[in-house]
């Protein structure tokens, strides 16, 4: 009952986004139509379906209706309630359906709130999220249908990946969704801007908001699915190149790049094909992210749906989609020129500068990530991993991070290098200082590098406070200071990590102590416990931080039984230099216990810093959207009292 | 390494791992005395792909060819044995699947020129947009 209703939502969404993809393009033709004043209200009704659509999902799953064949695949009367509504998303068709719920959530709010752009450029918009929309309807009831039913309905279900079955990664999905789909909005803005030929400052805010949402999000899934990988698989390591790692980390470059181009056409009018190009690609990034992911093409850890014929349906989405964009960009770009103009040294051009090497990165990543594909596909079997991507991305993120230090400081449109030298003198004698020190220390050349520049940008990231009376700061610049600290902070954790962790495998017997670092650790016990679906081997580990007071730690080996898998839950140890990280292995035949044993200093820098980068893209939108509203309130306010006056 | 159970005893049951059903090697789960020694295995022990999980490094894997493989690079790093000259042979032996650092041949040599035709895509945008743009 709930399942039909939720299908019959569905369809009847799809149908209102063909209407919305019609009158949308309608109204650019001939404004004065009877459907162009029903365009908006189309896009707020969408919303509100699929929205129930996706209600009625959750509702499924949370009652374990094992008559829907997606309820049966991955979900089982015994698992624990989180996972059951997590479940509703946590696998292919669940998580396309939340893909449609935020895009058309995200169009009801465009339809709703935006009164900034021109009317028309502002139809065009919705009718090319309507389109974008109309692909993934496709996808849904044609191809993978979330409320497909079984018949007869079996008496249990399969259950859910035993890996996915964390609190943190109940909510790693949808994170990373909303920051795809919020690059669907700025791309719909950008065609739209370019079908009108609009593309201007006033576009520029209009996006803005959306292209820094998203990018709030994708910095945050990446920080979280960073920090997940590092202690749900056990292998102490937080950053692995995987192909799924790097379909999230994809975007996230180009709506960097995209973010801060559009701050420049927001405030300078400058760079304006470039950004509706960015705009593009980083839709683009965002569709092979969830092509590689969704289709199954990569075998890794993480690609847990496996489905070949899905995935040639999300490469054609892709290809209609990016394909059209660039056709209307080519046919367009020659009437959108580049805007104003500015010199060598000044604001814009370090941010020209980094947006190109943000670009290359992304080259990088993009090649190294489809290659072995590509000699797949030519019948040759080829790795491409760490040491690859280090030194081919390092290229260009080091003369990129000296230039996002120096680049706030500068002024817009033209500056000197004479002006800015006396803030420079102190970080780069701080960054020889360092550099030198750790030199001595016998430190490899990355890892040096990256604490000395680390070190450099947090204090170079401060700069523009300097001179300024704290409380008159806007929240913007707040943003952008704080987003370049953590960058230097998390660059910091990454150079620490490799350069001073230190690993211990041993063999130990209950009773016995070993070292790790300055830790001793004292193997207490070995004993078996049960979850609600697995039963475990538990050790209790006694930790003593250079001989002072102890800690417990209690690593385990689980087994699950739904489906059946083993999987280590390490147990962590933070102090406020660093995390002790303990994993129990296998026992020997002499009765020893593995332990595998990691002392990391100021490894949590990492995703200290990577939540400082998103906290600094929410200080910024949080700015953005009240000056926003003021300006609303005031617009409206003096509407109001022209009324008022004409009446009089 | 997390996979079930049955696939990994099905996988260890193919011909290609035979050899890998001897009892736990010695340096599996062991490191090496010397301190110096074990960071160069470690190193290259993480920058080789597992073969039988695909996604692992042989140094985070727990699957029995994994172990194997350790034990050799460990053993041969204790003879005194070249990393690079360690890699080679196995990528004599396994493939270049094996190896995490692709070696330039003529299938993967678009990946080592990207860097550099990359670069220079650069260069010239920025160039352009200079010389045009001089204020």
């Amino acid at each position: 009952m709930i399942a039909t209703a939720g299908l019959a939502a569905l369809w009847f969404a799809a149908a209102l986004a063909v209407l919305q993809l019609f009158s949308g393009f309608l109204a650019l033709r001939q404004p004065d139509n009877p459907l162009t004043p029903v365009v908006r209200p189309l896009a707020m009704a969408q919303a509100g379906l699929v929205a129930f659509a996706f209600l009625c999902l959750i509702i499924v799953f949370v009652q374990t209706d094992l008559s829907v064949a997606l309820v049966a695949a991955n979900s089982h009367s015994a698992k624990p309630m989180l996972y059951k509504v997590a479940g509703a998303w946590g696998n292919h068709e669940g998580s396309m359906l939340l893909w449609v719920t935020i895009m058309a959530l995200a169009g009801g709010f465009v339809a709703l709130l935006e009164k900034r752009l021109p009317e028309p450029t502002l139809l065009a918009t919705l009718g090319s999220q309507a389109f974008v929309s109309l692909g993934f309807y496709a996808f849904l009831l044609l191809a993978s249908n979330p409320f497909a039913r079984l018949d007869p309905v079996p008496a249990e279900g399969n259950g859910l990946n035993p890996l996915l079955q964390d609190p943190g990664l109940a909510f790693h999905p949808p994170t990373l969704y909303v920051g795809y789909v919020g690059l669907s909005v700025a791309f719909s803005f950008a065609v739209g801007a370019l079908l009108t030929r609009e593309v201007s400052p006033n576009f520029a805010r209009a996006m803005r908001p959306w292209v820094l949402g998203a990018w709030i999000f994708l910095t945050l899934g990446i920080t979280a699915g960073s920090y997940w990988a590092y202690y749900e698989l056990g292998w102490g390591g937080w950053w692995f190149w995987d192909p799924v790692e790097n379909a999230s980390l994809m975007p996230w470059l180009a709506a960097t790049a995209l973010l801060h181009s559009v701050s420049v056409l927001a405030s300078r009018n400058a760079l304006r094909a470039w950004t509706v190009m960015l705009g593009v690609v980083a839709f683009a990034m965002s569709m092979v992210g969830t092509f590689l992911v969704r289709s199954g093409v990569l075998t890794s850890v993480h690609a847990f749906a496996v489905d070949p014929t899905k995935g040639t349906f999300i490469l054609a989405l892709l290809a209609i989609n990016i394909g059209a964009a660039f056709v209307i960009f080519a046919l367009r770009a020659g009437t959108v020129s580049e805007g104003q103009r500015f010199a060598i040294v000044s604001r814009e051009s370090a941010l020209v500068f980094n947006n190109v090497m943000l670009s290359a990165v992304l080259g990088i990543v993009l090649l190294g990530t489809l290659y072995p594909l590509v000699a797949e596909a030519m019948g040759a079997q080829v790795s491409v991993g760490p040491p690859y991507f280090n030194p081919a991305t390092a290229v260009f993120v080091v003369p990129m991070l000296v230039v996002m230090g120096i680049g706030p400081l500068l002024r817009w449109r033209r500056d000197k290098l004479g002006r800015i030298k006396h803030f420079l003198v102190l970080p780069a004698l701080v960054l020889a200082g360092v550099a030198i020190w750790l030199s001595l220390r016998g430190v490899h050349l990355m890892p040096l590098l990256g604490i000395a520049l680390g070190t450099m940008l947090l204090m170079v990231a401060l700069v523009p406070l300097k001179g300024r009376r704290l409380r008159t700061v806007t929240l913007p610049l707040w943003g952008m200071v704080v987003a370049h600290f953590g960058i230097g902070v998390a660059l910091l954790g990454i150079a620490c990590d490799s350069a001073f962790s230190t690993e211990k495998l041993v063999a130990a017997r209950v009773g016995e102590t070993v070292s790790v670092g300055p830790w001793l650790i004292r193997l207490g016990r070995i004993e078996p416990i049960t979850g609600p679906n697995w039963t475990a081997l538990e050790a209790t580990l006694n930790a003593s931080y250079g001989g002072g007071s102890t800690s417990e730690l209690k690593p385990q080996a689980r087994s699950f039984w739904t489906p059946v898998q083993q999987t280590n839950e390490s147990a962590i140890l933070t102090r406020w230099n660093g995390q002790l990280y303990t994993v129990l292995g296998e026992e020997a035949e002499d009765g020893r216990w593995q332990l595998r044993l990691w002392w990391k200093p100021f490894v949590t820098l990492i995703w200290l810093g990577g939540a400082l980068v998103a906290l600094g893209g929410a200080l910024a939108l949080l700015g953005r959207v009240l000056s926003d509203l003021r300006r609303f309130i005031a617009i409206d306010k003096i509407a109001y009292r022209r009324q008022q006056q004409g009446r009089l | 390494m997390k996979r079930a159970v049955i696939l990994a005893a099905l996988l260890a049951a193919a011909p290609l791992l035979a050899d890998s059903n001897m009892p736990a090697a010695a340096y599996a789960n062991v490191q090496l005395e010397d301190p110096a020694q074990e960071v160069k295995a470690e190193a290259l022990m993480e920058s080789l792909r597992c073969l039988q999980c695909q996604g692992q490094s042989i140094a985070d894997s727990d699957a029995q060819i994994a172990g194997d493989l350790r034990n050799q690079v460990r053993l041969r790093i204790k003879a005194g044995e070249d990393p690079e000259a360690i890699r080679a042979w196995l990528i004599d032996k396994y493939g270049d699947y094996v190896s995490y650092a692709p070696r330039v041949t003529g299938l993967t040599w678009p990946l080592f020129a990207a860097p550099f035709a990359l670069l220079a895509l650069a260069a010239l945008l920025l160039r352009r947009r200079f010389t045009r743009s001089a204020v």
